[in-house]
């Protein structure tokens, strides 16, 4: 008992300390884990908000039925992912010419994939949430199907931006996929989530935490900045011209 | 303006609009009036193209509205309207009123412009740079107003656009509804569940009950022709039931009821069933032992007060005169009356300010 305690002070004081010299292995890891995470939350971001958008503004049959498959791949094991993703990129898989087991690209790919459902559900709950007199009203303004969703993606950033805050969080915050494609290799795939599974296996504790800690750190930066942007995207907003002439 | 033939609307099994015939004239105010659920709200979507009707024609300035998207777009880029809810959307003022010139692709410079003259029309370029969600109610309505007018419309529709707010907010909403049809000469259709609007704005009425249309005129004839008993009661007309003309003379007729007789004018000949609407403000009361001066009053009822109920800086009063008689007296009035319930009074209504109608001619049910 005593001794897991001290783990946890030794483990803050050597974050600390591990930041404070820029330590460069920890360094070069969580660049690394900052580099894949974020590409895969960028990709899928790319992916989840359109496709949100295209279910929520288009009526088809089976469309509860899609949302709630999405829904439910919200709770799609990391491991799985990591599993269909090896079988189909390794060596011998469909896929495996290109190449991509134990690489940065595969491990994006994979979190990609493992994020795309949250964000895309959560994305459709956003746009659920504005008014449908919001909807209305545009339309009454004169505004073409394509400017009226342009005008209601954008007054749901706030909520979208918790989706993609999520999304990044939980690409962060993975092992499964990052063990399984990225293999842990030592400065080429080793993470920050690989590497705490690592450490923590060969007893040094207190470096688990401490690179626990910066992960922590990591998440709270880039949350920070994502804010940042979605409000100074409100304010810019009177200089983007939009829209367009159509119709 | 907007001619309308043969409209339905059903909603599944439910028809919620049948059969509506109407023309909106260029330049003028025209009110919908009906209670909740009547249908006044799907008419005016139907109007700005927001929706399609199940049957019937809409033609806007000679044009068959119905046709691809595309076509629509173009018509309804000449309408505005403004919602009983004020939605606005989450960004600054004038960004709320600059949508309708951001959607035409009007240029950013000549966009500010106009913006700052439609702020100015509702009163609020203090509110130029203001957090539209921060505003209040009205605040809202007005922007919408403003929203609505920047892209210059023909026309402007209006559903209910006072239902949610305080009476001060009302009244600027509706001078700026009179000032802009004065000023622009913009075709103005409103909807509202308030008669007392309806007659303050309108140069025409349409009355809409259940679906259907059931009487369009200026506001005289509505508040007090009233074609039948359901849209007499809606203009706030007490009406009573079961008389029949037992003479007419050139249509000077005499109609009992029960054991009174009235004098009132119809072309209704003798024989007919009718309903008598009278408006509460056209009975006098008197009591009853003032045995009467000289009045040019022909019809004098007595009855038993039953009920007297403060309404405003009025009161009105409910009398038993074997069938229901309502007056509508001041207070001041009514303290010099001295009246109180259960007391004798003669009530008294000029055979002029009768208006009859045929029991038939109700829309029953």
């Amino acid at each position: 008992m005593c001794t897991e305690v001290s783990d946890i002070t030794n483990g803050i004081i050597q974050a600390i300390d591990l930041i404070m010299t820029l330590n460069p292995e920890v360094m070069q890891i969580a660049a690394l884990s900052l580099y894949i995470s974020l590409s895969a939350t960028l990709l899928a971001a790319m992916i989840a908000i359109p496709a949100g958008a295209l279910i929520h503004f288009n009526e088809f049959s089976g469309k509860r039925a899609v949302i709630i498959l999405i829904q439910t791949l919200y709770s799609v094991p990391t491991v799985v992912v990591g599993l269909v993703l090896y079988l189909l990129i390794s060596k011998s898989g469909p896929l495996g010419f290109i190449g991509l087991l134990f690489t940065p690209s595969g491990m994006i790919i994979g979190q990609t994939v493992l994020i795309i459902p949250i964000m895309m559900g959560l994305v459709i709950s956003a746009l659920s949430g504005i008014d449908r007199s919001i909807s209305d009203t545009l339309v009454s303004l004169g505004a073409t199907q394509f400017q009226k969703i342009i005008e209601i993606v954008r007054d749901a950033r706030f909520a979208i931006l918790s989706a993609v805050v999520l999304g990044f969080g939980r690409a962060i915050a993975e092992v499964g996929v990052a063990m399984m494609i990225g293999g842990n290799i030592r400065d080429h795939t080793r993470v920050l989530t690989t590497a705490i599974t690592l450490e923590t296996g060969m007893g040094n504790f207190a470096l688990s935490i401490a690179l626990g800690i910066l992960l922590l750190v990591i998440a709270l930066i880039v949350v920070v900045i994502l804010n940042l942007i979605t409000s100074a995207l409100s304010s810019d907003m009177q200089q983007i011209a939009g829209g367009g002439p159509n119709g | 303006m907007i001619r309308i033939e043969h409209l339905s609307r059903s909603f599944g099994p439910k028809e919620v609009l049948r059969d509506i015939a109407l023309e909106i004239r260029k330049g003028e105010i025209f009110t919908l009036i009906g209670p909740s659920g009547s249908g006044k709200s799907t008419l005016i979507r139907l109007i700005d193209l927001l929706d399609s009707p199940t049957s019937g024609k809409i033609f806007f300035d000679g044009r068959d509205t119905a046709g691809p998207e595309k076509d629509r777009l173009v018509i309804r880029r000449r309408m505005s309207m403004v919602f009983q809810k004020p939605a606005v959307l989450n960004t600054t003022v004038a960004e709320n009123v600059a949508f309708g010139l951001k959607f035409r692709g009007v240029a950013a410079m000549e966009a500010e412009k106009k913006v700052k003259s439609a702020l100015h029309l509702v009163g609020l370029s203090d509110l130029y740079s203001r957090r539209a969600i921060t505003l209040s109610g009205g605040e809202m309505q007005r922007v919408a107003l403003a929203r609505a007018m920047v892209t210059e419309p023909e026309v402007l529709l209006l559903d209910e656009p006072t239902a949610n707010l305080d009476p001060v907010s009302s009244e600027m909403i509706e001078d700026l509804i009179v000032r802009i049809n004065k000023r622009f000469g913009t075709t103005i259709v409103l909807s509202t569940h308030d008669m007392l609007q309806g007659q303050r704005l309108a140069d025409r009425i349409g009355v809409i009950m259940d679906g259907l249309l059931a009487q369009v005129g200026s506001s005289s004839e509505i508040f007090y022709q009233p074609k039948g008993r359901q849209i007499a009661r809606f203009v706030g007309i007490e009406a009573i039931a079961g008389g029949q003309v037992i003479e007419n003379t050139g249509g000077h007729a005499l109609i009992r009821v029960g054991e009174t007789c009235f004098e009132a004018l119809t072309p209704i000949p003798e024989g007919h069933s009718v309903s008598l609407c009278i408006r509460p403000e056209d009975v006098t009361l008197t009591p009853s032992d003032s045995i009467s001066q000289k009045t040019s009053m022909r019809n004098r009822i007595v009855g038993r007060i039953t009920k007297i109920v403060p309404s405003g800086p009025f009161v009105r009063v409910t009398v038993d005169c074997g069938f229901v008689m309502v007056s509508l007296i001041t207070r001041r009035s009514c303290t010099d009356l001295g009246l109180s319930a259960g007391a004798r009074v003669i009530a008294g209504v000029k055979a002029t300010a009768i208006h009859v109608i045929p029991e038939e001619g109700a829309p029953s049910r």
